[in-house]
């Protein structure tokens, strides 16, 4: 199968709930376990609340969000144009935030890489920052 | 996301319903800890049996919960986690600090 959704709104975190509600209902057009659709709402959710709170800490902004299907494979870009990050490997490392007033787990991007199957951020401080993951789903199915 | 907070002598019973992410998260805080210093609670047990959904934004509220609570001297229990919920919390290492039932 082939389809693809593009989606851009401002960056408001009422918008997290809404982007993995949009994500996950894009996927389900595949042969999907329940397990597969919640690692990508809950991968989308983290990339979309980055974007959000760090990319745009606070500032309007906006999110856009594309999601392709080619064949079993989901991919989903995030992206934004804020204040981007200046050590892309510091920030991935499981358990590292930046925020120090709020509860932030650092645990985002780890639970990117874990729940997918590929992730790529792409950062450039004072440009924005687009992440891409991919998850081929369904395997169970094939043949 | 709905929240219900119920008291048994010291220990606290917030009784969550819907989705916890970055948009309610510092809520939840907030309400969690206001009753807590109020009333003088040491142990707290969340039920997870309403909530669908939960990223790391809900992992850093419970790890703050956690310290919160083990500076009082007092436990914390959560209990009825979806299989979604489950898988974030296994990763993110918070089986080895809190109690699950
Ligand atoms: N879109 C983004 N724009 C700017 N900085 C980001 C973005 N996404 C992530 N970061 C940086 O990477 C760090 C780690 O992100 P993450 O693993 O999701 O943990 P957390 O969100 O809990 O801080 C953040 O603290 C932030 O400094
Ligand atoms: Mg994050």
């Amino acid at each position: 199968m082939e389809n693809y959704i593009k989606i851009e709104f401002p960056s408001k975190s009422c918008n997290e709930a809404f982007a993995r509600a949009a994500a996950g209902a894009f996927a389900a057009q595949l042969d999907i376990t329940v397990e597969e659709l919640a690692d990508i709402k809950t991968s989308v959710s983290e990339a979309v609340t980055n974007a959000i709170i760090h990319g745009y800490s606070g500032m309007r902004g906006i999110v856009e969000m594309r999601c392709k299907i080619s064949g079993q494979t989901v991919e989903i870009v995030v992206s934004d144009k804020g204040c981007g990050i200046a050590d892309v490997p510091l920030a991935m490392q499981p358990l590292y935030s930046d925020s120090k007033d709020d509860e932030r787990s650092g645990m985002g991007f780890t639970v990117m890489q874990s729940f997918m199957d590929t992730l790529k951020v792409e950062s450039e401080v004072g440009v924005g920052t687009t992440v891409t993951m991919t998850k081929k789903v369904g395997a169970s199915f094939e043949n | 996301m709905e929240m219900t907070l119920e008291r048994v002598g010291t220990t606290l019973v917030a009784k969550l319903d819907g989705e916890l992410d970055q948009s309610c998260a510092a809520e939840i805080r907030e309400k969690i800890d206001k009753e807590i210093n109020m009333h003088s609670i040491i142990n707290l047990v969340m039920d997870f049996d309403r909530v669908d959904f939960m990223d790391s934004s809900g992992i850093g509220m419970l790890i703050g919960r956690y310290k919160l609570i083990k500076a009082r001297g007092g436990k914390m229990l959560i209990i009825r986690t979806s299989p979604q919920v489950d898988k974030i919390i296994e990763l993110s290492g918070l089986k080895g600090l809190i109690e699950f039932g």
